[in-house]
C-alpha cells in the first residue's frame, strides 16, 4: 500500500481507469478531449480556467497536468497566477457571499 | 531558480560532455528494465526498424561549435570557450558536394556560424551554386555582439539568404532565463534590423522564421497556435514580422539532458516523449532526408546525432568521400533520444513533420 494518497506517477496511469469500465470510461474521456478542443474558447483560454479550477477543486494530479499544459502553450506564470486568483476569489467570495444568509438570520432572531 | 550558464560541459569536464555518458544514461534505467520501450522497439511495432535514409534533401552544415551566447539547453554545448571550428579546406570540400548534389536547401549552423572566419567566404561561395533554400541559423544576438557584425542583415539580403533565428518566448524573463541575461533585448532589436532591410515582412521574399523551443522539462505546443501568439504580441508590443515559427522539441542529451537530471525531471520527460509518440512522425523525421556535416567534415544522420558522435551507418564516412548513392538508403543510427523527433506532431530544424 503506498504509504502517501498522491502518488504524481499515479498521473500517467489515468487512462487505465477505463479497464476496469471500459464503456463509462471511454465515454468520458472522449468527452474531455472534446471539451478541451478550440472552440467558442480558445484551448489557452480553457487550459487556464482548467488550471483554476484544479486549484479551487485542490486537486494536485489536475494542478500538475494543467501547469504543464499551460507552459506547453506559452501562457505566461503570471497569466497562471492571475487564473488561480480568479478562482481564489470565487471561492472566498462564495464562503463570503453566505455572510448574508448569517445576517437574514441575526435579524429575524435578534434583530 | 535555475542559474544561467556561463561554461560548457567541456570546459567545466562535465561527465556528460562525453557523448558514451549520454549514451549510457539514454540506454540504461527506466530503458534497461523494460519500464519504458526502446526507441528500437517502439519503431519495431509498426514495422518502421529500420529506419532508412530517403532522397538526400537537406544538407545541414555545422560550421563551428564556438558561440556568444551559453544557451541553458543547447545540444551542441556551444559558447565562447569551444574552439573546434571547420576550416576553409573543409569548407571547399562542401562546396563540391553543394554542387553536385541533388540537396535542395542548405543549412548552415553552429555554434553562431557568423563567428567562423570564412563564414562570409563560404556564403558567398555558396550562393553562387544557386540552391533553391539557402538557410542560416542565426541566434540574432551575434548582430548586435560587436560592430563587425552589424552589416549581417544587408550581408544575408544580399545573398539571398533565408535566416531562423531562435526565440523561445514573445516576453523577457521566459527570453532571458534561457538564453542569458539581455538576450531578448538584442533578439529583438536585431530583429528589428532585420525587418528594417525587408526580412519577414508579408509580401517579402526574405524568409525570416522563428525557432521556438521550450525553455523547461515540457513539450512545445501546436505549432500554429504558438505561431499566432508570437506574431500578435511582436506585433503589439515591438512591430516586428516575420513569416513562420518553428517548434521544436528539445531532445534529451548535452546540457538539456544534465538540466533534466539535476532537476529531477528525466524520468518524466522521457514519460512524456514516450507517450506522446506518434508513428506518422517516423515516417517524415528529419534524418531521412538530411545529411549533417560536423566542423571537420564528418556525417551525421542528423546535428544531435552529431553531437552524440554517431557516425553514419555508411562507407562514406567524411565529406570528402560523399556518394549520394552510397548514402540514400543507409540504416539511420537510432538510441532514445530520437524520441524527440517522433513526439505529438513530431520536431525537425523545420518544425513539425506529421
Amino acid at each position: 500500500m503506498s504509504k502517501t494518497y498522491y502518488d504524481p506517477a499515479d498521473l500517467r496511469k489515468f487512462g487505465k481507469i477505463t479497464e476496469w469500465s471500459e464503456e463509462l470510461g471511454n465515454k468520458f474521456f472522449e468527452y474531455y478531449g472534446k471539451v478541451f478542443e478550440e472552440g467558442a474558447l480558445s484551448a489557452r483560454e480553457k487550459s487556464l480556467i482548467a488550471l483554476a479550477v484544479a486549484h479551487t477543486e485542490q486537486c494536485p494530479y489536475c494542478i500538475d497536468a494543467y501547469t504543464k499544459d499551460g507552459l506547453q502553450r506559452g501562457v505566461t506564470k503570471e497569466e497562471m497566477m492571475e487564473a488561480i486568483h480568479v478562482g481564489a476569489a470565487i471561492k472566498s467570495g462564495a464562503t463570503l457571499v453566505h455572510g448574508v444568509q448569517m445576517m437574514n438570520k441575526v435579524n429575524k432572531l435578534d434583530g | 531558480m535555475t542559474k544561467l550558464k556561463t561554461q560548457s560541459l567541456h570546459k567545466k569536464g562535465s561527465d556528460l560532455a562525453q557523448s558514451n555518458k549520454q549514451l549510457e544514461i539514454l540506454s540504461n534505467g527506466i530503458f534497461q528494465n523494460g519500464e519504458l520501450p526502446t526507441f528500437k522497439d517502439k519503431i519495431s511495432e509498426t514495422s518502421q526498424f529500420p529506419l532508412k535514409a530517403k532522397k538526400l534533401e537537406i544538407l545541414q552544415i555545422n560550421v563551428g561549435y564556438m558561440c556568444n551566447q551559453v544557451c541553458e539547453h543547447c545540444h551542441v554545448d556551444a559558447g565562447p570557450d569551444r574552439k573546434e571550428i571547420m576550416t576553409r579546406e573543409t569548407m571547399q570540400q562542401c562546396l563540391e558536394v553543394i554542387k553536385n548534389s541533388g540537396a535542395h536547401t542548405l543549412d548552415l549552423t553552429g555554434g553562431a556560424p557568423e563567428m567562423n572566419p570564412d563564414f562570409r567566404w563560404f556564403v558567398e561561395e555558396a550562393a553562387k551554386v544557386g540552391i533553391k533554400d539557402f538557410i542560416v541559423r542565426s541566434n540574432l544576438t551575434i548582430i548586435r555582439a560587436n560592430k563587425k557584425y552589424y552589416d549581417l542583415p544587408e550581408f544575408f539580403k544580399k545573398h539571398n539568404v533565408h535566416v531562423v533565428s531562435s526565440m523561445p518566448h514573445w516576453t523577457r524573463g521566459k527570453t532571458d532565463k534561457q538564453r542569458g541575461d539581455g538576450v531578448f533585448d538584442k533578439s529583438i532589436k536585431a530583429l528589428q534590423e532585420l525587418n528594417a532591410v525587408g526580412y519577414g515582412m508579408p509580401d517579402s521574399n526574405l524568409r525570416l522564421d522563428l525557432v521556438y523551443n521550450p525553455s523547461g522539462a515540457f513539450l512545445p505546443g501546436d505549432q500554429m497556435s504558438m505561431e499566432k501568439d508570437f506574431k500578435k504580441a511582436l506585433m503589439e508590443d515591438f512591430g516586428i514580422q516575420f513569416h513562420n515559427l518553428f517548434a521544436i522539441t528539445n531532445l534529451p542529451i548535452s546540457r538539456f539532458l544534465d538540466y533534466l537530471i539535476a532537476s529531477e525531471n528525466y524520468e518524466d520527460y522521457m514519460y512524456q516523449l514516450v507517450d506522446a509518440y506518434n508513428p506518422a512522425a517516423v515516417a517524415n523525421v528529419m534524418c531521412t532526408n538530411t545529411l549533417s556535416v560536423s566542423w571537420d567534415g564528418y556525417l551525421f544522420d542528423c546535428d544531435f546525432n552529431q553531437m552524440l558522435e554517431l557516425p553514419v551507418n555508411s562507407k562514406a564516412k567524411h565529406i570528402s568521400e560523399f556518394n549520394e548513392e552510397l548514402l540514400e538508403g543507409r540504416n539511420i543510427v537510432i538510441s532514445q533520444h530520437c524520441y524527440g523527433c517522433t513526439a505529438g506532431a513530431g520536431s525537425s530544424c523545420q518544425g513539425v513533420v506529421a
